[in-house]
C-alpha cells in the first residue's frame, strides 16, 4: 500500500494545529514585538475550558452538540486568560527594555502550568478528552479519523474569518495600521492599548480551537502539553514569516508535513537508517527552518523588519 | 541597557535559586522527640510534572511505611521521618537532591527515584557518601551490574544502591517469552522512547525475543513529550507486525496505542512497569488487547499485599499507590529493617556512624514484604524475579500469567 497520502494527511494535520496556534504568536509580535512564551500555556488552559465545559454536561450529551460549547467554553477561558496577562504582566513593561517581557513570559508560562497542576482536579496526570465515535473516513487513499475533521475544517474557517476582520473592518484595519507603526497610528486616533488587547484575544481564541482539536484528535489533554506545541507554534511562526498571519498557517503546514515525511521517508534512505524515524523528525524540521531561514530571513512570506527587530 | 537586563536576569535566576534552597532547607532542624533519635528516610521522586502520578504514589507509600513504623515502634528508641524531594524527572535536579540528603547527616537511607536516568546521576554521590540508596523502580540493568552484563561480565556498580524493582533484563526476558510462547506472535514491530528506561528494555527485549526465533520487522524511536504518532503508525502498517513491542512510560504509550487501533491496525501494544498504570486504560479508549509486564505478583492477589491497600486507604492519601506503591513500601521498610539491626547490634541505640551501619545491615535485610520476600543479591538487585503479564480487559489491567522467567 502506498502510504505517502497517509503522510501526507498526518503532516497537514499535525501542521493546521501548529499553524492555529501559531497565529497568536504571529499577531501579538506583529503588532508589539512581543514573543509570548506563554501562547503555549494559553492553548493548554484552552483545552482545559473545553474539557470542564463537556465535564458538567449532562450524561449521553452528543459530542458532536457538545463541540460548539466546549469552543466557547475553551476561548473564553483562554482570551480571559490571555488579556489579564496583557493587562497585568506585559503592559506595565512596554516601555522596558525587550528582554523584561520575554522572562516574564517565561515565567507567566510556569506559572500558567504549575496554578493548573495544581488546582484542576486531578491535572497531575493527562485527563482523557473525549472523542467522535466511528471509524475512520477515506479521502484520496488517506484514513482520516473522525477527530481530525475538526481541525480541517475550523482551520480554513479561522484563517478566512481572521483575513476579512483584518482587511474589511475598523478595527482590523488599526491593527495593521497599529502594526505598521504605533505612534503615528495613536496620532490618528487609533486606541493602540485596545487593538494589543484585541490581538491578544484573537490568539487566544484560535489557539483554544487548536486546543479543541489537540484533545480530540489525541484523546488526552494535560498541564505539559503546551510547552512543545507552543515552541512548534513558535517555530511555524517564524518559518512563515512572523508577523503574518497567512505566512504563520503555511509555516504551519509545512512544519507538519516536514515531521511527517522525516518520520516516514528518511530512514528508508540507504545508509540514513540511523537518522530516521520519530526521534529524528524534529531534527529535521528543525533543520528545513534554518535552511529557510538562511535563504529568506523574513521568512517565507515575511516583510523585511531589519528596522524593527 | 543590555547590561541592565544582564542584571535583571542575574537577579532573577539568584532570587529563584534562593527559594529553592529556603524550600529544601525547612526541615534541617531535627527534632528530637523526647529520648527518641529522629532517623530521617528521604525520598526522591518526580512530584510535579507528567509522571507525577506515579512519583505521589511513591511518597505516599514510603510515608505509610514510616508511619506503620512509628506507630508500632518497630525499632525501639527511634522515630522515623520522611524528607521527599521533588527530582522533575531530571537528573540534574535528582544530582542536586542527592547532595541535599548527604549534607544532612540524620538521613540514614534513601529511597528512589523513579527514573534510571535520574538514578544515574544519584549513585556516584550517595557511594562517596556511604548513603543507602533503594530505588523501587528503576529497572535498568547496568545501574547494578554495569555495562557487561550483557557479555556476562556484571560488575557491582555502586556498594551502596540497592533496588526492589527488578531489572530491564529479566523483564524482557519475561516479556519476550510470553508474547512468544505463550500469545504465539512472532513478528514484531519495536519503539522506544530513548530514556534509560525505554532504550534498555526494548533492547533487553529484542535480545531475548530474537534468541527465542521471533522476528524484528522494523524499529523506531520516538521522543516521549510526543502525543502525535500518526507517521509512525503508518509505517507499521506495512511491515505486517503481529505486535509492538514499545520501551516507554504510559503518557506517549496510549495514545501511540490508539493511533495504532485508529490506524486500521488491530495488534497489541505491549510494554513494560512503564505501562502498567491505572492511567493507560483510562487515556486509550482501545487499550482491549494490549499487554503489560511489571514486577511481583499482582498486588490484590497477594495476602501481604491486602493489609498495603487497606491501610493506605485507610491512610487517606489523595493520590492512588500506582504502579510502584508496593515495591516503594518494600524498599522504605528494608531501610527500617536495616536500621533495626543497626541499632539492635549496638545496644539500643543509633551508632555514631549511622550510615555505614545501615549499609552494612542491608546484606542481612530479609523480611516478608508487601511484593513477596525481600532481600537482595550480590550486586544490590532483588532476589525477587517474580514477573506477571498484563493484559487490558474492559479497560481495566487484567493478570493473565506469572512466572519467574529463566535467563541466560
Amino acid at each position: 500500500m502506498n502510504e505517502l497520502p497517509q503522510q501526507l494527511a498526518n503532516g497537514l494535520i499535525l501542521g493546521a494545529m501548529y499553524g492555529l496556534i501559531a497565529i497568536g504568536y504571529t499577531m501579538v509580535y506583529g503588532i508589539v514585538q512581543l514573543i509570548n512564551f506563554a501562547h503555549g500555556e494559553i492553548f493548554m488552559v484552552g483545552g482545559f475550558g473545553a474539557l470542564t465545559i463537556y465535564l458538567w454536561m449532562p450524561d449521553g450529551f452528543a459530542l458532536g452538540a457538545a463541540i460548539p460549547l466546549m469552543i466557547l467554553g475553551g476561548v473564553i477561558v483562554s482570551v480571559a486568560v490571555a488579556t489579564a496577562a496583557e493587562r497585568f504582566a506585559y503592559r506595565p513593561l512596554r516601555t522596558a527594555p525587550r528582554l523584561a517581557p520575554l522572562i516574564t513570559a517565561i515565567g507567566l508560562s510556569i506559572v500558567l502550568q504549575q496554578v493548573v497542576w495544581m488546582w484542576y482536579p486531578d491535572a497531575k496526570k493527562d485527563h482523557p478528552f473525549p472523542q467522535f465515535e466511528g471509524g475512520p473516513i477515506e479521502i484520496l487513499g488517506a484514513n482520516i479519523q473522525r477527530g481530525d475533521l475538526f481541525v480541517l475544517i475550523a482551520a480554513p474557517l479561522c484563517m478566512f474569518a481572521l483575513g476579512l476582520f483584518v482587511t474589511k473592518t475598523r478595527s482590523g484595519r488599526g491593527m495593521q495600521a497599529t502594526a505598521q507603526d504605533p505612534d503615528t497610528a495613536k496620532l490618528m486616533g487609533i486606541n493602540t492599548d485596545r487593538i494589543i488587547v484585541m490581538a491578544f484575544a484573537i490568539g487566544a481564541a484560535f489557539a483554544a480551537i487548536a486546543a479543541v482539536a489537540y484533545g480530540l484528535k489525541n484523546g488526552q489533554v494535560g498541564f505539559r502539553m503546551g510547552f512543545l506545541m507552543g515552541l512548534k507554534a513558535f517555530t511555524a511562526a517564524v518559518l512563515g514569516g512572523i508577523g503574518n498571519i497567512y505566512g504563520a498557517m503555511l509555516g504551519g503546514v509545512c512544519l507538519g508535513v516536514a515531521e511527517a515525511l522525516a518520520t516516514g521517508y528518511i530512514g528508508d534512505i540507504p545508509g540514513m537508517d540511523l537518522f530516521g524515524g520519530g526521534a529524528w523528525k524534529d531534527v529535521w524540521a528543525f533543520s528545513l527552518l534554518i535552511l529557510v531561514l538562511l535563504f529568506r530571513p523574513q521568512g517565507l512570506l515575511g516583510e523585511r523588519v531589519a528596522d524593527r527587530a | 541597557m543590555r547590561q541592565r537586563s544582564l542584571i535583571a536576569i542575574t537577579a532573577a535566576l539568584a532570587a529563584g535559586s534562593l527559594t529553592l534552597t529556603a524550600c529544601g532547607s525547612r526541615d534541617d532542624s531535627s527534632s528530637g522527640g523526647g529520648d527518641k533519635t529522629t532517623v530521617v528516610i528521604g525520598v526522591d521522586a518526580p512530584l510535579t510534572g507528567d509522571l507525577s502520578a506515579l512519583g505521589l504514589g511513591i511518597q505516599n507509600s514510603a510515608d505509610l511505611a514510616v508511619k506503620t513504623a512509628n506507630k508500632s515502634e518497630y525499632v525501639k528508641g527511634v522515630e522515623f521521618k520522611l524528607e521527599p524531594l521533588d527530582d522533575q524527572a531530571q537528573p540534574s535536579v535528582g544530582q542536586q537532591n542527592a547532595q541535599k540528603f548527604i549534607s544532612d547527616k540524620d538521613v540514614l537511607g534513601v529511597v528512589g527515584p523513579l527514573n534510571s536516568s535520574v538514578s544515574q546521576q544519584m549513585q556516584k554521590p550517595f557511594a562517596d557518601a556511604g548513603l543507602t540508596q533503594i530505588s523501587p523502580a528503576n529497572t535498568g540493568t547496568e545501574l547494578t551490574q554495569g555495562d557487561g552484563w550483557k557479555t556476562g561480565n556484571s560488575v557491582r556498580q555502586f556498594k551502596t544502591f540497592f533496588r526492589t524493582a527488578t531489572t530491564d533484563e529479566v523483564q524482557g526476558a519475561f516479556a519476550a517469552e510470553y508474547l512468544y510462547s505463550k500469545a504465539g506472535i512472532k513478528k514484531v514491530y519495536l519503539i522506544d522512547d530513548q530514556k534509560t528506561y525505554g532504550a534498555g528494555l526494548a533492547a533487553s527485549f529484542k535480545a531475548n525475543y530474537t534468541k527465542l526465533g521471533g522476528k524484528i520487522v522494523g524499529s523506531d524511536h520516538v521522543n516521549p513529550d510526543d502525543r502525535d504518532f500518526n507517521s509512525v503508525v503508518a509505517k507499521i502498517k506495512k511491515t505486517g507486525a503481529e505486535a509492538l513491542y514499545y520501551g516507554g512510560e504510559y503518557p506517549a504509550a496510549a495514545p501511540l496505542s490508539q493511533q495504532l487501533k485508529d490506524s486500521g491496525q488491530n495488534i497489541p501494544l505491549m510494554g513494560g512497569d512503564g505501562i502498567y498504570s491505572g492511567e493507560f486504560p483510562k487515556l486509550n479508549k482501545k487499550a482491549d488487547g494490549d499487554l503489560a509486564t511489571s514486577v511481583g505478583k499482582p498486588v490484590e492477589q497477594l495476602d501481604s499485599a491486602k493489609e498495603f491497600i487497606k491501610n493506605y486507604e485507610a491512610g487517606g492519601y489523595k493520590d492512588a499507590y500506582e504502579a510502584y506503591g508496593g515495591l516503594t513500601y518494600d524498599a522504605t521498610w528494608a531501610i527500617i529493617e536495616a536500621v533495626k539491626i543497626a541499632v539492635e547490634g549496638n545496644d539500643g541505640k543509633v551508632p555514631s556512624d549511622g550510615r555505614k551501619a545501615v549499609l552494612d545491615a542491608m546484606a542481612k535485610v530479609k523480611f516478608d514484604g508487601v511484593t513477596g520476600t525481600i532481600s537482595f543479591d550480590e550486586f544490590g538487585d532483588t532476589t525477587n524475579t517474580m514477573m506477571t503479564a498484563y493484559k487490558v480487559e474492559n479497560s481495566a489491567w487484567t493478570p493473565e500469567y506469572s512466572a519467574s522467567p529463566k535467563l541466560g
